[in-house]
């Protein structure tokens, strides 16, 4: 007969839950679930040994346990702390954690360029989603920003280093899924850099995966690239027949056309099954697979947006302005 | 005359050598401790009070009682010789200078520990040193010290020297670790404390050179009589490597009884402040430790005097104190500039940050280029806030202490100094380096801009 394991009772934010032993304070915080989570740019759970890295997801432990009741010293990283029976912690109701995440989600900021307009992830970027709940409205900052040249990290991924926040989720992903690891990070402190070794390309069957796992639009899939905004595209679950992996994936489709393969993701944007590169980059068209039906999509997300159509009344409104109309004949003028 | 533990052997020619050092009562330690069993020695050493003495001050008898023994996993001792704190050099003194002095203390204490493989990881700077090391470990090898069967005591010892490659970020314990297992020198997350799963997942102890050299008087003069030095929880001597504008820098064994004007004004320590300058400020600790000013160096907030010891040095708090640190001791004459002073500090950690966590990372180079740019008299007011909130939200935010150094000395020169700082904002030029004028004239005086 099979020991009952005791389980531990947390608080996060006067909500308790029992979780098992090891479990740490952000997987209890998920088994809560809503706004008590907090968000993570570095951990990943599918990997092993991510987080700790970022500090966004740092918490006030305002009892250690039962046993020891006293407060933690400092705020503690949750996606590597792990609970004790009794704790209870602050996430949304700390004064001291949302300072601190608002002070990490501008350091982040700080070398990030403010490129959403143009950049792939758009509306798919965690990093836009915390800037958007603990950014700052202007940047503190008048220096100039580190500045790299976008690099071609083999056939099918493209590496923008200017956009990275070195989570090195990537290079988790490069070590545990993957038969060959063939990049990492390279000098250390703000010059740090995600790179492959020298010569070397990424084209490990799994190697793709990067990309889905980079919280931000550092990484992106070169046979995607700027071939659609997010929210323009139809996200459909299929399958394919695959020997290497599930084949379970998600096509984001733009009428019948495949414009980009990614893995399925769950609701805190992690990869639930990863999936090889020829599903990802070579099975563009319908007849590889089986269409499942449509994603769900929160309707909180950008991507619901997809049906987004300009309204007949605005367009008037707009001509009717005597400068808009100005501008709108020079504009063809200097075009034609 | 302060009573001298570790270098009291230190003027003798050739004690570098074996066999002067085995004449000089070396190795009586190591013969004293085998008797004793490993209990009794980590029992010597609680006794004793000593303290780490690489910066924080932990209990090192008690550091070594945390020690896990799962049984068929090995132990290991790794001591910590990558001293890279800036104004530190007492441990490099120790090291080439009375190496069998650190070879003896890691037999004892690796015998305390259970650990039959110790490591001494050297900063890679230290270029010469891991011969020295390498030639005494020969030594002691072949004198029955070290190897199978020490003494017929059935204790087996191999002791090795790694160097690193000279990153300020491997004296942190885990990052050390890391390092010493052939990876990117990275600080790991605690817990697990290598206490419980350290070098290889295997229990460790990380000690510092001089830490672990002071077990050998310990085991000597036994750890009562070691206790009774000092004063108050600042047990034993301590090695204070002193710099800056003094006339007699260098590496000196204190008792931690004296003042810090008995330190630095008395002939047998550091003599006074060249050319007569008074004083300006300390960082009394190595650079990541906060400066204090004169004022409040030689006298608490209370009026006592201020002692060389950990109590005393941190009496006030951050705000009229300081720390111990790793007893670097760094004086600044009147002549001075802090704003320039901490703009290198800060510039030494932007360096030395490994990139991993945020706050570090980010922080510290923006830290930088807002003191460069106020030292070099481009600064607006509201730099120096700004200054004063990104080293708060540094601080106790990242992942190892490397943060919480680089925060201190920013905040404390403004906490004290912070005329100065509006002085390079709305001057064009230096206060202290073009006018000699030093901090304490107060009102400063007021130079029209060009």
């Amino acid at each position: 007969m099979s020991e009952e394991i005791k389980k531990f009772k947390v608080t996060i934010d006067g909500q308790t839950t029992e979780v098992e032993p090891g479990t740490t304070i952000l997987n209890a915080a998920r088994q809560i679930g809503g706004k008590s989570v907090p968000p993570a740019m570095c951990y990943y759970s599918k990997l092993e040994n991510s987080g700790g890295r970022c500090r966004t997801c740092l918490v006030e432990v305002s009892k250690g346990s039962e046993a020891d009741p006293r407060p933690m010293p400092k705020l503690v990283a949750s996606c590597r702390t792990t609970v004790m029976d009794g704790m209870e912690v602050k996430n949304l109701t700390s004064e001291k954690t949302q300072e601190a995440r608002k002070a990490v989600t501008e350091f982040l900021l700080l070398n990030h360029p403010l490129d959403c307009p143009i950049c792939d992830q758009a509306g798919e970027c965690h990093l836009q989603d915390l800037g958007y709940e603990h950014g700052l409205q202007q940047t503190r900052t008048d220096f100039e920003r580190n500045t790299f040249d976008a690099d071609d990290l083999g056939p099918n991924i493209k590496l923008n280093m200017n956009r990275c926040i070195l989570c090195a989720r990537c290079v988790l992903v490069a070590n545990q899924l993957t038969n060959k690891r063939e990049h990492g990070i390279l000098f250390r402190g703000e010059h740090a850099e995600i790179s492959t070794y020298l010569n070397k390309a990424l084209d490990n069957d799994f190697i793709g995966n990067v990309i889905d796992v980079c919280p931000v639009g550092a990484l992106t899939d070169r046979t995607a690239r700027f071939a659609s905004r997010v929210w323009f595209t139809k996200p459909v679950d299929a399958t394919c027949t695959c020997s290497k992996c599930s084949g379970k994936a998600v096509l984001w489709m733009k009428g019948d056309e495949i414009v980009r393969v990614t893995a399925r993701k769950d609701q805190y944007g992690e990869v639930e099954e990863f999936i090889c590169n020829e599903c990802r980059f070579e099975k563009k068209d319908v007849k590889h697979w089986n269409i499942e039906g449509p994603r769900h999509i929160s309707r909180h997300s950008v991507i619901s947006l997809n049906h987004y159509q300009k309204p007949e009344e605005m367009v008037v409104k707009a001509l009717e302005n005597e400068t808009a109309k100005e501008i709108s004949a020079e504009d063809e003028q200097h075009n034609a | 005359m302060s009573k001298k533990l570790l270098l009291k052997n230190a003027h003798i020619e050739g004690i570098r050598n074996f066999d002067t050092y085995r004449e000089h009562g070396g190795y009586q330690s190591v013969e004293k401790a085998l008797k004793m069993t490993p209990d009794q020695i980590v029992e010597e050493v609680k006794t004793s009070g000593l303290r780490g003495r690489g910066g924080a001050g932990f209990p090192t008898g008690m550091k070594w009682s945390f020690l896990a023994k799962p049984e068929g996993v090995p132990r290991y001792l790794v001591v910590n010789a990558d001293e890279s704190e800036p104004g530190t050099f007492k441990d490099r003194y120790l090291m080439e200078h009375i190496p069998h002095l650190l070879i003896e203390g890691m037999i004892i204490a690796s015998y305390a520990l259970g650990s039959n493989t110790s490591y001494i990881y050297i900063r890679g700077e230290y270029a010469w040193i891991p011969d020295i090391l390498e030639q005494a470990i020969d030594e002691a090898k072949k004198a029955g010290f070290l190897g199978k069967n020490i003494l017929g005591s059935g204790f087996d010892l191999e002791i090795y020297v790694q160097r690193g490659a000279g990153a300020y970020i491997c004296g942190e314990e885990t990052a050390l670790l890391e390092s010493l297992e052939g990876k990117r020198g990275n600080p790991r997350l605690k817990p697990p404390f290598p206490a419980v799963k350290g070098l290889w997942q295997s229990p460790t102890v990380v000690n510092n050179v001089e830490t672990i050299a002071a077990v050998v008087p310990i085991i000597d003069i036994t750890g009562a009589e070691y206790a009774k030095i000092g004063l108050g929880r600042s047990t034993g001597t301590k090695l204070i490597s002193a710099c800056g504008n003094i006339n007699k820098p260098g590496v000196y064994e204190i008792d931690m009884t004296i003042t810090v004007e008995e330190f630095i004004y008395s002939d047998e320590y550091c003599g006074g402040i060249p050319n007569g300058k008074k004083l300006k400020a300390c960082i009394p600790g190595g650079s990541s430790v906060p400066i204090v000013p004169a004022n409040l160096l030689l006298k608490t907030a209370a009026g006592e005097p201020r002692y060389m010891n950990y109590e005393s040095l941190s009496d006030g708090g951050f705000a009229t104190g300081t720390m111990m640190g790793s007893g670097g001791f760094i004086v600044l004459d009147e002549d001075q500039c802090v704003v320039k002073h901490t703009m290198t500090l800060a510039h030494f950690y932007n360096h030395e940050s490994c990139g991993q966590c945020t706050p570090c990372r980010e922080g510290t180079g923006w830290m930088y280029k807002i003191l460069k740019k106020i030292e070099s008299g481009q600064g607006e007011m509201k730099d120096i806030d700004l200054l004063w909130d990104i080293q708060r939200k540094i601080e106790g935010n990242t992942i190892c202490p490397l943060g919480d150094a680089a925060a201190w000395p920013v905040a404390a020169a403004i906490c004290h100094f912070r005329d100065e700082f509006e002085w390079h904002i709305n001057n064009p030029e230096c206060l202290t380096r073009n006018y000699g004028i030093a901090h304490y004239a107060d009102p400063l005086p007021v130079v029209e801009k060009q």
